[in-house]
């Protein structure tokens, strides 16, 4: 594990933002120079800090207008299922998200659809018949806010 | 509105945002000229908003992660506002949804270890104004990540 400074906590939160800002660019409003800022960027790739990109899009806008959180629990017959489950729920395109939690629920989904009826239709077909699927709870997504997390 | 070529430069953008426009451009066979068109347009007008670094917080020492699933006291005027501005200023707060349905906020924390999190559930969550009920689910394991849009 490695420890950060101000500066790779500032380089972190920009970086999170936009991934796209040159070392450069990021140096002068860090003021750090070129090379500094770069060496500081391997560093935290290295370390696995930094572990890839993610194209943020607006689903809005890409016609996907419901977002619905699902908790799942598996029938107590399916227990000993739980990678059939796992592979048939990670399979469903509109399935954005599959954690595995403990608590009240087996499983933690995030799905899209165009709208409430195209949602019903995931729901029906795909959600319901996975194998070892029990009790389901939806709850519709209103709004959404990211943090930059612990980097003060 | 979106063509063929649109949806396909943003499948496989999604699926690797570490490609450069010129290595988008040779995967979907057009030129890199076309390409920086199709993407300037696509950020104009909003679909794209852009390109972030994904941390993974287990290399920080982050290694566990909470959903909490909370209902709020609606009885009393102001409560989403006042709860979500105080939770806000929780730093190991990383996502924050409402929702209608049977839960009304969902709050995603991060902590370093177990007894990390028994802290900030005390001294930060516990004191949060408006709560009326709490569950937690503790993440065991991601199975599916990136929230992809399925294009």
């Amino acid at each position: 594990m490695i420890a950060l400074d101000d500066i790779d906590r500032a380089l972190l939160r920009a970086l999170a933002r936009d991934a796209t800002q040159s070392a450069g660019a990021l140096g002068r409003t860090l003021g750090l120079s070129q090379p500094a800022t770069w060496r500081r960027i391997r560093k935290l790739e290295d370390a696995g800090v930094i572990k890839g990109r993610t194209l943020r899009l607006n689903p809005e806008k890409l016609g996907f207008g419901v977002a619905v959180f699902l908790g799942v629990k598996l029938a107590a017959k399916g227990r000993s299922s739980l990678e059939d489950f796992e592979r048939a729920v990670t399979a469903i395109p509109e399935v954005q998200r599959v954690e595995h939690v403990l608590g009240l629920f087996d499983y933690r989904l995030r799905v899209v659809a165009r709208d409430l009826s195209d949602f019903e239709r995931v729901l029906r077909r795909r959600i319901m018949t996975l194998p070892g699927a029990g009790a389901v709870e939806a709850n519709v997504l209103l709004s959404e806010e990211r943090l930059p997390g612990p980097l003060d | 509105m979106l063509d063929d070529l649109d949806r396909r430069l943003l499948r496989h953008w999604q699926a690797d945002a570490t490609l450069s426009p010129a290595e988008l451009a040779a995967t979907v066979g057009v030129t890199p000229a076309k390409v920086s068109r199709r993407i300037a347009r696509l950020q104009d007008t909003g679909v794209i908003e852009g390109i972030g670094a994904v941390i993974d917080w287990s290399a920080l020492g982050y290694t566990v992660e909470v959903s909490l699933r909370i209902t709020l006291d609606k009885t009393q005027a102001g409560s989403f506002d006042g709860f979500i501005t105080a939770a806000r200023a929780v730093p190991e707060v990383t996502e924050i949804q409402t929702f209608l349905g049977s839960v009304d906020v969902r709050l995603n924390i991060i902590a370093r270890d177990v007894a990390h999190y028994q802290q900030i559930y005390r001294e930060r969550i516990l004191t949060l104004p408006h709560i009326s009920d709490i569950e937690a689910l503790m993440q065991i394991a991601r199975i599916k990540d990136g929230e992809a849009l399925p294009l």
